[in-house]
């Protein structure tokens, strides 16, 4: 300590160290738990913290959608325009955890970012996020990922071919690309004009020369023939193409652009919003040594695996002292003793009691 | 108390597979209604709780750095003592029973928790949660029956060592978290036998609770005092004297849920082939209830609601209240008994009973016999069930 007083300021190293061995003395004392915890009933946004983000607008959008502006945590690394982040909200107690478009530039005022969700029709979680949160609430939240991105350079000329969300990822891009993207084409498919998200900004941006605008309404003209295309953008074959929105429309798209050899000038994102649909019994795959089993409804996790000769972690067998518990990254399981269902979204990695609980479908357990 | 299935009057023979069954099912029906409506309110309560024992444990410790100051330390003490109280009971066990695993919150979930005793969290569960739960009350199987160190039922053979037992109990209860770190260890097992205490999975978690132990000393007796400078003595005083508290608590606290008089035991061939229906009977006669108010039943971690806690260990803790009348419901419908009793009156029929079991099976009542007898006076004799077990006129299990 002495040698630091004698230093008016202390050089970074050793304020390093002593930044470290109060740490380590914070440790000590916070044992068997983290100071961490500790500091988070302070700061929850704070480095260091698990990433979250504190809620600072909710505004609703035209189509049913929603966008959410948050501030997130210290620890946020920033994203690209195009990609997504999972965010993590907890619907009547329970945390469950979503994949949203970013729309916002990566250098919106006060370093906020903004997603933008669809309501899914019982979807749950879509609509907490309308309903229920509001300014000051926190979220989860974990780093923005995908490639489905604009290069740094931008290529001369784009075409976007969006259905209904599918536009969310492309209004990121093209509100952070206004001044780098000198001629893009967006071909939007949408129940009808009023349903169009961003609809108003997009008409806006089409007004003022930015882009050019093609909105397929499809309550009155019927779905996007993708084999007419060409009709509607000539040059489309000297376009690089981003093209989001539901399988249908993708596959679509992929063959079309497969037979006209431009398949390396695609670039495609789907969205998985729909769960696996829960069944009896089903295919279950342990992640961690890449076995595979068929089990019926009436066998639980824990005996498939075992039979198939997994080393499975058991205790009781009867669902009381959860020494069996793991990871299911995605699928469904019904629960023995009740019927209940659980299912997981791909990364979710809902923690499932395997003595009690068997296939409901195809499910994938990390162990 | 003598095993069920030797018992002259047993309690459950007046009821037929089928009544057990209707049992098992209305029991399943309580707990799905509660897992039906497990939402944002149960999820507000336990962070709630958690977030008071964490601004109690910090506040009190603060107070603490000047416990050379009588006010501070009684103070800082009382905090810290409940603080650990909380984490222990409401929080730790709890959460280790997977009460909160639906909430898929992974900071508040059964695999995660590490709790402020110097027991490994794992290790608890395994002997808690999995044997414990599991084998409740069973005679041989449940360690929990005596902790091994002692003898607390009849059928439990006696030996001389168990005449200081009622002195094993009170150092138990000063030094309960070490007890149970060494029961987790299976410390009377493992140790006379050179080749279970060689082996390197017993060396392995022996070093995990060393590990543990080490962490919680250096906590409680070096780093806390060490920060309280002047202070150091008094704050090394007040958290010995916390943790004494919590062990003292927790400890009576266990002893009610299956010690009192009332509380049955059960033979090891009996549970060959149990039922749903037939656990859930074992787990209703196997446990008893603390009344109280609900502070009581905060500090005790809901275990005041032991009975419905062994029925439904992995319900959240703030719904058991909720669900105990409907459960005595089902024991009034099917002349059961519904174990309860004040803490005074639990804590001593638990300690009655310890002290009872320290001599042979029915030495207290020969010896009295003979006392009468010498002095003229011959008394009646009873004719007690722990007699007949003695010359092994075993009464046939109920049908």
């Amino acid at each position: 300590m002495t040698s630091i007083a004698d230093h008016r300021t202390p050089s970074p190293h050793v304020r390093g160290a002593l930044r470290s061995r109060l740490w380590r003395v914070a440790e000590a004392l916070a044992t068997p738990r983290d100071p961490g915890h500790y500091l988070d009933m302070v700061n929850p946004l704070r480095g260091g913290a698990d990433l979250r983000g504190r809620v600072v607008d909710v505004r609703p959008e035209a189509g049913d959608a929603v966008t959410v502006v948050l501030r997130p945590g210290a620890g946020w690394r920033g994203h690209v325009p195009g990609q997504y982040v999972r965010v993590g909200l907890d619907v009547d107690g329970v945390r469950r955890w979503r994949s949203y478009s970013l729309t916002s530039t990566p250098s919106a005022e006060g370093g906020h970012i903004s997603i933008t969700a669809k309501r899914v029709p019982d979807g749950i979680v879509s609509a907490h996020l309308a309903q229920q949160l509001r300014p000051g609430d926190l979220v989860h939240l974990d780093q923005a990922c995908g490639d489905f991105v604009l290069p740094e350079h931008a290529p001369g000329k784009v075409l976007f071919i969006t259905g209904g969300s599918g536009v969310t990822p492309v209004m990121g891009m093209l509100r952070s690309g206004k001044d780098r993207l000198r001629d893009v084409v967006l071909v939007h498919s949408e129940r009808s004009a009023a349903d169009v998200i961003f609809g108003a900004e997009l008409r806006a941006l089409a007004a003022g020369g930015r882009l050019r605008l093609v909105e397929q309404h499809t309550d009155e003209s019927g779905r996007l023939d993708v084999g007419r295309l060409s009709e509607l953008v000539p040059d489309l074959a000297e376009r690089e193409t981003w093209a989001c929105g539901p399988s249908g429309l993708l596959d679509a798209v992929e063959e079309h652009w497969s037979t006209a050899g431009l398949a390396d000038r695609l670039h495609t994102e789907r969205f998985r919003t729909e769960l696996a649909e829960p069944g009896e019994g089903g295919t279950v795959r342990f992640t961690g040594t890449d076995t595979v089993v068929e089990a019926d409804g009436g066998t639980s996790v824990l005996d498939a695996g075992e039979a198939a000769g997994v080393l499975m972690p058991s205790g009781c067998r009867m669902g009381i002292c959860f020494s069996c518990v793991l990871p299911m990254r995605e699928g469904a399981v019904r629960d023995l003793r009740t019927g209940e269902v659980t299912t997981a979204a791909p990364g979710d990695g809902v923690l499932v009691q395997t003595c009690i609980s068997a296939a409901a479908g195809s499910c994938q357990i990390d162990h | 108390m003598t095993v069920l299935q030797k018992k002259t009057d047993n309690p459950i023979a007046h009821l037929a597979p089928e009544d057990i069954e209707e049992i098992g099912r209305r029991l399943d029906a309580i707990r799905q209604e509660i897992v039906d409506s497990r939402g944002a309110e149960d999820a507000a309560y336990i962070r709630r709780v958690i977030d008071v024992q964490r601004k109690l444990e910090l506040g009190s410790r603060a107070v603490l750095l000047a416990s050379i100051f009588p006010p501070a330390w009684f103070v800082g003490t009382a905090g810290l003592a409940v603080a650990k109280i909380l984490e222990n009971m409401e929080i730790g066990h709890n959460v280790m029973h997977g009460q909160w695993d639906w909430m898929r919150d992974p900071k508040i979930h059964s695999t995660t928790w590490e709790w402020d005793n110097v027991s490994p969290s794992d290790q608890w569960k395994h002997s808690h949660n999995e044997l414990h739960h599991t084998y409740t009350n069973v005679i041989g199987r449940d360690n929990d029956l005596g902790y091994g160190i002692m003898r607390v039922d009849e059928d439990q053979r006696w030996h001389p060592l168990y005449l200081a037992q009622p002195v094993w109990n009170l150092l138990n209860a000063c030094f309960f978290e070490y007890g149970i770190a060494a029961y987790d260890l299976e410390l009377g097992r493992n140790l006379p036998s050179k080749k279970r205490r060689s082996s390197p999975e017993f060396k392995a978690r022996g070093r995990q609770v060393l590990r543990k132990i080490r962490g919680q000393v250096t906590k409680d007796y070096l780093v806390h005092p060490a920060l309280s400078g002047p202070s150091f003595l008094h704050t090394l005083a007040a958290t010995a004297t916390a943790n004494l508290v919590r062990n003292l608590w927790t400890h009576s606290v266990i002893m009610c849920g299956h010690f009192p008089e009332g509380v049955e035991t059960f033979e090891r061939r009996s549970i060959e082939g149990e039922t749903r229906g037939e656990w859930y009977l074992r787990q209703m006669l196997g446990s008893a209830n603390i009344s109280g108010g609900k502070a009581l039943h905060i500090m005790t971690g809901n275990l005041s609601y032991q009975i419905e806690h062994h029925l439904f260990p992995d319900l959240p803790s703030n719904r058991y209240q909720e669900i105990a009348p409907k459960v005595r419901e089902i024991f009034d419908d099917y002349g059961l008994r519904y174990t309860s009793g004040s803490l005074p009156k639990q804590v001593a029929s638990a300690w009655g009973k310890i002290i009872r079991l320290s001599l042979p099976n029915g030495f207290a009542d020969d010896a009295t016999r003979k006392v009468r007898r010498a002095l003229g006076r011959p008394g009646t004799q009873p004719v007690r069930p722990d007699a007949l077990s003695a010359t092994g006129r075993v009464a046939e299990r109920a049908a």
